[in-house]
């Protein structure tokens, strides 16, 4: 623990997934990364030196007991603590190699959707104008985009069976697993390229849980997916690798398979055979 | 009973405090009759008084001579809503627009700073504000209008809105905000497109509150509109109000204009009971909508 | 492990997030930034404004304007002495009359009435609060005041005739009629705020006197202690609302410059001479010398009211 300030990323065996100390910019593989990167909420440490490398179309999870800094870090990746009173980031992250503050925070948001633990549509919207949202508030204005937008994400997300009959109903209708598979599809209708979940099944039924974790696993193919769970589980199931927080550290970052079975650190172990947390 | 009554003997304090007890919950609820007593009074006597003299005529006619019996309001009427139209040109905006920055831009201490000046603001007597309108408009156009009136009116309605639409957008939960911005949506347009419609039916009925304020404030509007017996439309000229009317009427000698009067004022006090029943309505559904 | 110990890389800059701005963003943000100044500019413009515009009368009169109780037009000798006093009398005696009945309300509607009749009177109060002041004072002079001439002062004169607040001609309108048509209207305002700051005790404290054997009265008298300060800071607000009110006073006080002992006299309240003489006021002086007793008016509602807020604030804000 002693050594904390300087832990890799990833301490894998296998191959591919290695750091360097250093950021490289030739590197297209890596969705994301952070150097170094800590949270401060007025004076108090959140996260303290995050450092992380997640692959492209790959799922990582992370797990901890709560308030161990998982959604912090989450929100610090599309830069959500903005709007925080006394909220201070520190360090570097890295979006598809451009550093998050080359861009603004618009077009970075565009880029790194976000799904919140409470499904959150807009109230006075019905359901098509959700998803149709963050196109027509980015100023787009086609009727025949908006109709096949809606389709295709509504579809994807194994919804447009359920509602297409009342697409002009009010969002708020639906039931709470619809309204966070919604969520998604509005969340994907903008054509991100990362999306960061945070705890999105923990207000949910099991079988809403199931059929979005599905989704999840599908999505690899398009998305590059960070998803904060409380359920072990569930990071199990879904994800390719599994980070560890522990007190606003990141205890331990390694394949899932790995994390669960074989973990490299001892707090790793405890945590995950339920010693604690 | 005997027995217990022996055993458990109060003690003769506790019969006072009880005493005291049923007199004081009993005084707090005579406190509450005569409180509405009064406006049970007023609200039947108006009505009473003033249905009687509210007809067509009321709303379609002019004012008649002295002596001759009839007539009605219409000037007045249309005066009134001339002189809230352009207090709302004024009061809409700078009130929906402070109260946008106060709930969604300020820091702790500049929100307190305007929220305090906001309450200063609405605890300035309304004469004043008429003065305020007087000293700026009036002197340098060399004549009492529309515009001054409105102008006063458009003050008076500014603290109202600023309140209602910094409270209504505190009500929208700052999730709404988040998934809005999460689509790469500017801030601006999270304001004005998400957080401000999903507060709109509140700051709607605020503003529908502030005016019912401004319809019936009758002190700033006596040397800035001044009032007007005739058919005057024109903004840079004197201008009937209802108000001024009830008032120029209720202290007058004749008997036909106090009914008129009675009736402008039964119009005013639909137009308030109306306004707070809707806006009633509105809050009680924003409120169980949110639980 | 020390959080000191901790090093920190540098900052991700919110100056530099904040310059990769849209522009629809500055801007809009410095809009309501902007109609939130014009807020603070404006009461400060009123002040300066109705200072500037009683210019004339302070240089002319100085400090005996406020001493003075000769107001004659004609002479252009102006004082303002009864109408401060009438000011001053109306209002306080409204709070007086008041203060008792609303705090009485206030407990009756949060303490005591089930729901079912807390909505509907709530209501009807709120709706007091809304009613123009014009109503109030057409009714005073048609009902209250005919009522006050035939019942309650007659009444008040065999009762306590020997004290000279309720000695002299009985008219119906004047001082007394004025405080209760006052009374009437600031009510709503006094409860309302008592309302808001007993919702802000907490009921934890409601239960610790019940469970140490306390009366219900016993209980609501500790909340009732416990948010004095907020209900002195509501009391000053309907003072405030009091000081300032125009229309109804001007209609039933009587309208008439003197300083007497019995509330059965008439008399003249600050915001009344302006709405009276103000429209047809002839010379540079007259004029100005109303809009200093507006700048009077203005200078002491400002007092009470900011005296009031810090009362309120001081008890809403604990929670």
């Amino acid at each position: 623990m002693e050594n904390d300030t300087i832990i890799t990323d990833t301490i894998d065996d296998s191959e591919d997934i290695h750091d360097s100390g250093k950021h490289d910019t030739a590197d297209t593989k890596t969705a994301l990364r952070t150097i170094n990167l800590s949270v401060k909420f007025f004076d108090k440490l959140a996260i303290k030196n995050i450092n992380i490398r997640v692959k492209k179309n790959n799922v990582a999870a992370i797990i901890g007991p709560s308030g161990c800094g998982k959604s912090t870090f989450l929100r610090s990746i599309n830069l959500m603590h903005d709007l925080t009173p006394g909220a201070k980031v520190y360090g570097d992250i890295y979006v598809h190699n451009e550093h998050i503050t080359d861009n603004n925070v618009v077009d970075l948001r565009k880029k790194v959707g976000m799904v919140f633990q409470k499904p959150n549509p807009f109230p006075t919207m019905s359901i098509y104008d959700n998803v149709a949202a963050g196109l027509k508030l980015n100023g787009i204005r086609n009727k025949s985009l908006f109709d096949e937008t809606v389709e295709k994400n509504l579809t994807y997300t194994g919804l447009w069976d359920e509602v297409k009959d009342r697409l002009k109903s009010p969002a708020i209708s639906l039931s709470g697993g619809q309204q966070q598979r919604l969520c998604i599809a509005r969340t994907i209708a903008v054509k991100p390229e990362i999306i960061l979940m945070d705890e999105p099944t923990s207000a949910l039924d099991p079988v809403s849980t199931s059929k979005i974790e599905e989704l999840i696993i599908n999505f690899k193919k398009h998305y590059t997916i960070i998803i904060v769970t409380h359920n072990m589980q569930q990071a199990g199931r879904i994800s390719d690798y599994t980070a560890f927080f522990y007190l606003g550290k990141l205890v331990e970052y390694s394949r899932t398979r790995r994390l669960f079975t074989n973990p490299r650190e001892k707090l790793t172990e405890e945590y995950v055979t339920g010693k604690f947390g | 009973m005997e027995l217990t009554e022996k055993k458990f003997k109060m003690p003769g304090n506790i019969r006072r405090r009880k005493l005291v007890n049923s007199v004081m919950i009993i005084l707090c609820v005579i406190a509450g009759i005569i409180t509405i007593l009064p406006l049970l009074y007023i609200f039947f006597y108006t009505t009473k008084s003033g249905i009687t003299s509210l007809n067509l005529d009321f709303f379609i006619n002019m004012p008649k001579p002295v002596g001759e019996e009839g007539g009605g309001m219409a000037n007045a009427i249309v005066g009134s809503i001339i002189l809230i139209g352009i207090g709302s040109l004024i009061g809409i905006p700078v009130g929906v627009m402070s109260g946008i920055y106060i709930s969604e831009y300020s820091k702790n201490i500049t929100a307190f700073i305007i929220k305090f000046v906001t309450d200063i603001l609405s605890g300035i007597p309304s004469i004043i504000i008429g003065i305020f309108a007087y000293g700026l408009i009036v002197i340098n156009m060399q004549r009492f209008s529309a515009l001054a009136g409105g102008f006063a009116l458009g003050i008076l309605m500014i603290p109202t809105i600023t309140k209602v639409t910094e409270e209504m957008l505190k009500l929208v939960p700052q999730s709404i905000r988040e998934a809005s911005l999460a689509l790469g949506v500017s801030r601006w347009k999270t304001v004005l497109r998400i957080a401000l419609t999903t507060a709109s039916s509140g700051i709607i009925t605020g503003i529908l509150l502030a005016i019912a304020r401004a319809a019936g404030e009758t002190a700033p509007l006596l040397f800035t509109a001044f009032g007007n017996s005739f058919w005057q439309t024109e903004i840079d000229q004197p201008i009937a109000a209802l108000p001024l009317q009830i008032f120029a009427y209720a202290i007058s000698p004749y008997e036909d204009w106090h009914r008129q009067a009675w009736a402008g004022a039964f119009v005013l006090i639909l137009l308030v009971f109306v306004i707070n029943l809707i806006v009633r309505f509105v809050t009680r559904n924003k409120f169980s909508g949110n639980q | 492990m020390q959080e000191s110990d901790i090093k920190i890389s540098e900052e991700i800059s919110t100056k530099e997030i904040r310059s990769k701005r849209k522009p629809g963003d500055i801007f809009f943000e410095n809009l309501t930034l902007l109609f939130a100044l014009l807020l603070i500019g404006l009461v400060l413009f009123i002040a300066i404004e109705i200072y500037g515009d009683s210019a004339e009368s302070i240089e002319h009169f100085g400090f005996s304007f406020i001493f003075s109780s000769d107001w004659n037009p004609v002479t252009e000798k102006f004082g303002a002495l009864a109408f401060i006093y009438g000011t001053i009398v109306s209002s306080i005696l409204a709070l007086l009359i008041s203060l008792p009945v609303s705090i009485g309300v206030a407990v009756f509607l949060s303490e005591i009435v089930h729901k079912s009749v807390r909505t509907p009177v709530s209501f009807l109060v709120e709706i007091l609060a809304a009613i123009p002041s014009i109503i109030y004072g057409f009714w005073g002079i048609y009902v209250l005041a005919p009522f006050m001439a035939s019942t309650v002062q007659p009444a008040l004169s065999s009762l306590f005739g020997f004290l000279p607040l309720f000695q002299g001609p009985i008219f119906g309108t004047g001082m007394l009629t004025a405080s209760l048509i006052l009374a009437i209207m600031i009510t709503p305002i006094i409860s309302s705020i008592t309302r808001d700051v007993l919702k802000a005790i907490p009921v934890s404290q409601r239960e610790a006197a019940y469970a140490l054997g306390a009366t219900r009265w016993e209980a609501i008298k500790m909340a009732l202690l416990n948010a004095r300060s907020g209900i002195l800071g509501g009391a000053v607000l309907g003072l405030g609302r009091a000081i300032g009110e125009t229309m109804a006073v001007t209609m039933v006080i009587g309208n008439k410059a003197q300083i007497k002992a019995s509330l059965f006299e008439p008399a003249y309240s600050m915001a009344s001479v302006i709405a009276n003489e103000f429209a047809e006021a002839s010379g540079s002086l007259h004029i100005s010398s109303l809009i200093e007793i507006g700048l009077l008016l203005f200078g002491v509602t400002f007092i009470v009211n900011t005296f009031a807020r810090i009362l309120i604030y001081s008890v809403t804000r604990k929670t």
